[in-house]
């Protein structure tokens, strides 16, 4: 109950941002951060909580990106309606790609290497087919409106991001506190035991897999609407596999608030680094990489459990708890 | 209460289990011994639904489990204690337990955890505490008292004393004595002989996948085969 409160007290703090920040450059920084905690909370369901680790989460969010993408300008279907399809759309893609390794019992590296590949399909096959607007990409026309999913100012964007990140995040929270939580951390820490005790660990991962489906296709859909262009390099591409494992990593990987931490912190080391080197291209990816491989040697519990480590020598040096 | 005929199954092309006969009567401790690979752990993998059976039957308490998945054979009350522990080494003490009662209701967990916490009183202690803190015997520990969790009717024990201190190990099968005389059927895989032989009511012993010796303890401490084969006697 804790951590809902807290959730809720953030996720409050962070609504009002548009009331009181009037910058658009800072808008826009909140807005992507919270973006980039949508995708990282998705990546995190199936990473941080069930353990396996997805390096090919682009195909989620390209699935959702191109469906509503595809839908407005081949057939002219409203992008709300597009949001219920394109979610729906990832969600199958997650279950099929979840069936096709969980099913054959593939692992670590090996599921980590077949879900690249798919995207990697994906990728190709966006950039072969005319509907997608093959190499040149798709423009989703501007159309101002609330009603298109297109807002004239930053603000609903910042309000549909919201919503899309805190429901990302009540679900995580459910993950937690839910017997599904429950058997899912089971299969992460030991699935031959959790087997033993009588959970369908397949029936478990699937579960996982296509809730992390969901809201990585949310993502894409967001990122969409909000950008009006996708190519196969932007949807399917390694860059948002990369960010989407990165964000939890940093933040903390099976934590409720990691994705929120490293979003914030990805998005101000990118920022700053922006400002001091300039729009280098490919010094993202670079940054990326190498803070992936301090992360991994100083801090493998991420962001969240430095904050937590910290919290305990503070309560320990107040007598409320004897050190350890 | 069980019932194993003829049962064949392994790996891949590798036959493990070559025809194995056991049975097994309510209330009592059955030991299965035998040394490394010939087939011990398959034939727990094989009882509980996580290794499927080739051919022969398993029927446990009157009907056929044979090609069950493991969740059913859970249903059915057939718990397994796989080799080698196998906590949730990230969850507490009592997320671990409370796992063990994972297919049965809510109203029985917290009586099944008054219950375990009793047998084992080491675990009470530590029930706020992540389970991969705990020593190599509380985890042990653990294990069994996930098992236990989970109401079972009979309780597979693979190597409860794998890789425990000497002490802890005499500990361990005292324990194994006290679930019995709650009156829980278990089946003790074991390579440890001597004490198995000593709580154990009936034994088998296997080798190359099939039942080579079986009897009263008293009558196999007698075999000369057993005794060069394992006590390193005659």
């Amino acid at each position: 109950m804790r951590q809902l409160v807290i959730l809720a007290v953030v996720f409050a703090f962070i609504a009002a941002a548009p009331a009181i920040i009037t910058s658009e450059f800072t808008q826009n920084v909140i807005i992507m951060v919270l973006y980039a905690a949508l995708l990282g909370q998705a990546w995190n369901i199936l990473g941080g909580y069930g353990g396996q680790f997805s390096f090919g989460h682009a195909a989620y969010f390209g699935t959702g990106a191109y469906t509503v993408a595809v839908l407005q300008v081949q057939l002219g279907v409203n992008p709300w309606i597009g949001l219920v399809i394109g979610a729906l759309f990832s969600m199958a893609v997650a279950a099929f790609i979840g069936f096709a390794t969980f099913r054959y019992g593939l692992r670590g590296s090996y599921f980590a290497l077949v879900t690249l590949a798919f995207a990697e399909v994906l990728r190709i096959l966006s950039n072969s087919v005319g509907f997608t607007g093959a190499g040149v990409g798709i423009l989703i026309p501007l159309a101002p409106g609330a009603a298109n999913m297109q807002f004239e100012t930053k603000t609903g964007f910042f309000f549909l991001i919201w919503v899309l990140t805190l429901s990302s995040f009540l679900v995580v929270w459910w993950i937690g506190h839910s017997r599904f939580g429950a058997s899912l951390a089971a299969v992460r820490d030991n699935e031959d035991a959790a087997r033993a005790l009588g959970v369908n660990a397949f029936r478990v991962k699937m579960g996982a897999i296509m809730l992390s489906g969901l809201f990585s296709g949310l993502a894409g859909i967001f990122y969409a609407q909000y950008f009006l262009y996708l190519d196969p390099y932007i949807a399917y591409g390694p860059a948002i596999s990369v960010e989407s494992l990165l964000v939890p990593i940093i933040g903390g990987m099976g934590t409720l608030f990691g994705p929120l931490l490293g979003a914030a912190a990805l998005h101000v080391v990118s920022e700053a680094t922006r400002e001091l080197i300039g729009d280098v291209p490919g010094i993202s990816l670079a940054l990326y990489g190498a803070l992936l491989v301090v992360m991994v040697m100083f801090m493998p519990r991420g962001l969240a459990g430095l904050l937590a480590r910290l919290g305990v020598r503070r309560r320990a040096a107040s007598g409320e708890m004897p050190r350890a | 209460m069980l019932e194993v005929r003829e049962l064949k199954a392994g790996y891949g092309a590798v036959e493990v289990l070559r025809g194995v006969d056991l049975d097994i009567s309510k209330g009592e401790i059955v030991a299965l011994l035998g040394s490394n690979g010939v087939g011990k752990t398959t034939f727990a993998g094989v009882l509980s639904g996580l290794v499927p059976a080739w051919s022969g039957s398993i029927v446990f308490n009157g009907a056929s489990i044979a090609g069950l998945g493991a969740q059913a054979v859970v249903d059915r009350g057939l718990i397994h204690v796989p080799e080698g522990r196998h906590i949730f080494p990230n969850l507490t003490v009592r997320e671990n337990l409370e796992l063990g009662a994972y297919r049965r209701g809510k109203g029985s967990r917290s009586q099944n955890i008054d219950h375990v916490a009793t047998v084992f009183p080491r675990l009470r202690e530590r029930f706020a505490q992540k389970a991969g803190t705990l020593s190599g015997g509380e985890q042990q520990m653990l294990a069994i008292g996930r098992g236990m969790m989970a109401e079972p009717e009979l309780l597979i024990l693979d190597e409860p004393s794998i890789g425990l201190s000497p002490l802890l190990v005499e500990e361990m099968f005292d324990l194994i004595a006290k679930l019995k005389a709650e009156g829980l059927t278990i089946l003790l895989v074991e390579q440890n002989v001597l004490q198995s032989m000593e709580i154990a009511d009936r034994a088998f012993v296997m080798e190359n996948g099939h039942i080579r010796l079986s009897g009263k303890p008293s009558v196999l401490m007698d075999d000369p085969d057993l005794q060069r084969a394992y006590l390193g006697l005659a």
